[in-house]
């Protein structure tokens, strides 16, 4: 039984911080992979609909990336730097060039479960109450469903 | 509005604090009945509920302890709603990732 089979959240009541939880049937190394292959990433990381443009990638500690969100006739650009890269943690900046002024900090854990699943901790600390209440308003502004299409896709390609 | 989320958080950050809501959320009551279960005063008790009722969280229709304090459920609502329509697009994205990872599991199997 997966503790986490959904995505669990928990907005911190002290600190301006989300986390997440959610378990996947994989290993922490083809997590690490799917989070890393600017190919994978770019697969399943959208916001919701539209499609992602990888422009810069290189998922080493001290490297950078940058992608763009295209979306019908819109652009939206997000950059950032990847801090640490290590098999059981990512460590990256989070921007977006909207508002480039704000950063977030997120930290990604892969804890083995063992028997090839994996619980992804992921942490994201926004630097203020503010940025993150309009991180959690943002999620109003996108329809609920989008988000399977792009599933129904990527498991057509496995048939 | 946004104010308005930061002081619900806050207020939400004390243990007490959350009793009290999760107690006001099965009806009204006053502070005095609200303050029995807990080993401090009325005064202390009293402070939380200020604290909740800046946040807009709880509503007192006088200062006197025998009125009764109301819980402002539709703030706890939008709130709720906002975490809750964050999640859902957080599991939006990991399944998503859940189906790529099972492509990339069939890969690893192919000889």
């Amino acid at each position: 039984m997966s503790a986490f089979p959904e995505a669990a959240i928990e907005a911190d009541p002290k600190l301006p911080i989300i986390r997440i939880t959610r378990d996947f049937a994989a290993t922490p190394q083809q997590l690490l992979r799917a989070h890393t292959d600017p190919d994978l990433f770019a697969r399943w990381c959208g916001p919701d609909a539209g499609s992602i443009r990888i422009v810069h990638w290189d998922a080493r500690t001290g490297g950078s990336w940058q992608y763009v969100h295209a979306m019908d006739d819109a652009e939206y650009g997000f950059r950032g730097t990847f801090h640490e890269v290590r098999p059981d943690r990512i460590v990256q900046t989070f921007t977006f060039e909207g508002m480039p002024d704000g950063v977030a900090l997120e930290t990604l854990t892969f804890e083995d479960l063992g028997d090839g699943r994996t619980r992804l901790h992921a942490q994201s600390l926004v630097d203020s109450f503010e940025s993150r209440d309009m991180w959690l308003r943002s999620g109003m502004e996108t329809g609920v469903n989008e988000g399977y299409a792009k599933l129904d896709k990527v498991l057509a390609d496995v048939a | 509005m946004t104010d308005s989320l930061s002081r619900v958080f806050s207020a939400l950050a004390d243990p007490t604090r959350r009793d009290l809501v999760a107690r006001l959320a099965a009806g009204d009551a006053t502070v005095g009945q609200l303050a029995a279960p807990y080993r401090v005063t009325v005064q202390a008790v009293s402070k939380h509920v200020k604290v909740l009722e800046d946040a807009g969280l709880v509503s007192r229709s006088g200062d006197s302890h025998r009125r009764p304090v109301h819980l402002e459920a539709d703030v706890l609502d939008l709130m709720t709603a906002w975490i809750e329509r964050y999640r859902r697009q957080a599991e939006q994205r990991y399944r998503r990732l859940d189906a790529v990872l099972a492509v990339m599991e069939e890969e690893t199997q192919k000889p």
